[in-house]
């Protein structure tokens, strides 16, 4: 009996030691990155870091190309990676045979385990020449090249959770729908998916939460000049992200100088949005979920 | 998932656990075979293949030293030398002043010598009608003011500028000698539009397939399928295409020194090392990979 309470006791530890653990280290990694990069407000001023020119060898530490170019490729890649990504699984859970069902699913899970820096291989020696002829641009190293690819990377994360969502909506819900004279596609449309919608929409955050992350593709294709994006046009001109930035200078920068403490700070910005994105994930599904509750009680 | 990790750790396991037994054993067989030092080099992408020829050269008739080389860029070796994680630095350019005073303060003293010579080459695509340019062209196109091929007599187009990243030594060499002419007061800088590449090959793929591209790297890294300018100091010539024989003239203007850099005068594997990169043999290799020999 006591030996009983004593395993329970320690299981139960360790358990909510696991579970605190993940706060911690979230915690420390952002103490360690507030510890290293907020030296940089008092080094260079606001009025320099807020300005359109990123050229760190000479003193020139501009985020604002550097922001608006992830922004750019991360929205590109939404635009890209959501409707094809939802269209698969809807596609997958609710209309494909049984055969096709079985053969897609492990086929786009496979796909979502290729090493990015392969996509980037494909990227720099296909897609490029490919965008810049098509489009006829002056160059295929665009952000639109890596919204492409990282769309493509995204793509594998949205199926797989979106899908596992939309297939635990009970089989009643749709034959109701179905019941009450509803078309396939209304069924779909009106019905699954609200039901699905935060897994669903766990799904988007998860997959864009890949793309912004994503470095090595990203920098092997979208040309990493640093100019500030000024319209849609921006889509289809090179762009510099915040993570390839990181990861072409981080190997170069002397140890507590100005560069980088600057490199630290925009693991800082990094950090705060996806950061915000998560949180306004969350709150959209609770509020959903708190609405359901409502409607049921 | 897991049984194949298991199996990997208990192949990797077996294999210290022979390595462990085998050791000893073939030590007391031949003594000499053996490595007893590693030399490790690390630096300038432009280097690494030439440093790479070294090592292997050298390995094969020193059997009893491990030289082990990588890339990453002129900054990145230096870096790794200051921070006293290496014996030999790689740099395609000199070492700065505000490396130079933080190697102090950590207590390491670099060493320079200088290895070989390099000539940079600009690079076009072959179906560019455009075949030579000076300096101040160059300049002009990097800076911005020139954005089009017309301007320069080339077809109508817009120019695609691609440079490597500032980590590079062939940047910072570009910046100096180009872009701002060799003037140290000049502040010009690139233009925001340049297209920074990670790699050489990242510069060579692209040219390969843009005909508006056009790049700069060592001359060891341009392939026959990419088309060489003629540069000139002035408009009225003369107009030089890099190789080993004008950059040995003082001919071509865009041509630098390649050093190594170590922690003060080293003795020993190292020093024997760096002396026999200035010999005959290991310079010989330098010009079968599209470098410039040392004057004899």
């Amino acid at each position: 009996m006591r030996s009983v309470t004593w395993s329970e006791f320690v299981i139960t530890r360790l358990i909510k030691t696991a579970g605190y653990s993940a706060i911690l280290f979230i915690g420390l990694i952002f103490i360690f990155l507030l510890r290293e990069g907020a030296p940089t407000l008092l080094e260079v001023p606001l009025r320099s870091l807020i300005s359109g020119r990123w050229y760190p060898i000479e003193g020139y530490f501009g985020l604002l190309p550097l922001i608006g170019g992830s922004l750019v490729v991360t929205l590109g890649a939404a635009m890209i990676a959501i409707p094809f990504g939802l269209g698969t699984a809807i596609y997958i859970a609710e209309i494909a045979p049984r055969w096709a069902r079985e053969l897609l699913k492990p086929l786009i899970e496979l796909l979502g385990g290729l090493p990015s820096v392969m996509l980037g291989f494909l990227g720099i020696l296909v897609l490029t020449s490919w965008v810049r002829t098509t489009l006829d641009l002056p160059t295929g190293l665009t952000a639109f090249t890596g919204a492409l690819l990282l769309g493509g990377i995204a793509i594998p994360t949205i199926v797989s959770v979106a899908e596992d969502a939309l297939d635990a909506v009970p089989r009643s819900y749709r034959e109701a729908g179905l019941a009450l004279g509803a078309t396939n596609w209304q069924t779909i449309w009106r019905v699954t998916l609200p039901a699905a919608r935060s897994g669903v929409l766990t799904a988007i955050m998860l997959g864009l939460g890949r793309a912004i992350g994503e470095t090595m593709a990203v920098m092997m294709v979208t040309g990493n000049a640093p100019v500030v994006p000024t319209g849609l046009g921006a889509l289809f001109h090179p762009a510099r992200t915040m993570t390839a930035t990181i990861a072409a200078e981080m190997g170069e920068v002397a140890n507590g100088s100005v560069h980088y403490h600057v490199l630290f700070l925009i693991g800082i910005v990094l950090f705060l949005i996806s950061l915000a994105v998560n949180l306004t994930a969350s709150s959209l599904v609770f509020r959903e979920r708190k609405r359901a509750e409502r409607i049921l009680s | 998932m897991h049984p194949p990790l298991r199996a990997q750790l208990a192949l990797l396991l077996t294999a210290v656990v022979v390595a462990g037994c085998g050791g000893p054993s073939a030590n007391g067989n031949q003594p000499t075979a053996a490595p007893s030092t590693t030399i490790e080099n690390k630096g300038s992408d432009t280097m690494v293949n030439l440093a790479l020829a070294w090592a292997e050269a050298y390995q094969a008739s020193h059997p009893a030293v491990r030289i082990s080389v990588t890339g990453g860029g002129s900054g990145t070796g230096l870096a790794a030398l200051i921070n006293g994680t290496l014996d030999i630095a790689n740099a395609s350019r000199r070492i700065k002043p505000e490396e130079q005073s933080e190697a102090q303060a950590n207590g390491v003293d670099p060493v320079e010598l200088v290895v070989a010579r390099d000539a940079i080459a600009v690079i076009v695509n072959p179906n560019n009608p455009v075949d030579h340019l000076t300096i101040d062209q160059l300049s002009d196109i990097y800076s911005g003011k020139i954005g089009n091929w017309a301007e320069v007599g080339g077809e109508d187009g817009p120019i695609v500028r691609l440079s490597r990243e500032t980590n590079s030594g062939t940047h910072v060499y570009f910046l100096e000698e180009v872009v701002r002419r060799g003037d140290g007061q000049d502040v010009t800088l690139f233009a925001p539009e340049t297209l920074l590449l990670p790699s050489s090959e990242g510069i060579s793929a692209e040219i390969r397939q843009n005909p508006n591209a056009i790049g700069y790297d060592g001359l060891g890294y341009v392939t026959p399928d990419l088309k060489v300018v003629a540069v000139a100091r002035e408009a009225s010539g003369p107009f030089e295409l890099p190789s080993a024989e004008t950059v040995g003239a003082g001919r071509y203007p865009l041509s630098r020194d390649l050093y190594m850099y170590t922690n003060g005068k080293q003795a020993g594997e190292t020093a024997a090392y760096q002396q026999w990169i200035l010999g005959r043999d290991a310079q010989a290799i330098v010009t079968g990979l599209g470098f410039v020999p040392l004057a004899p």
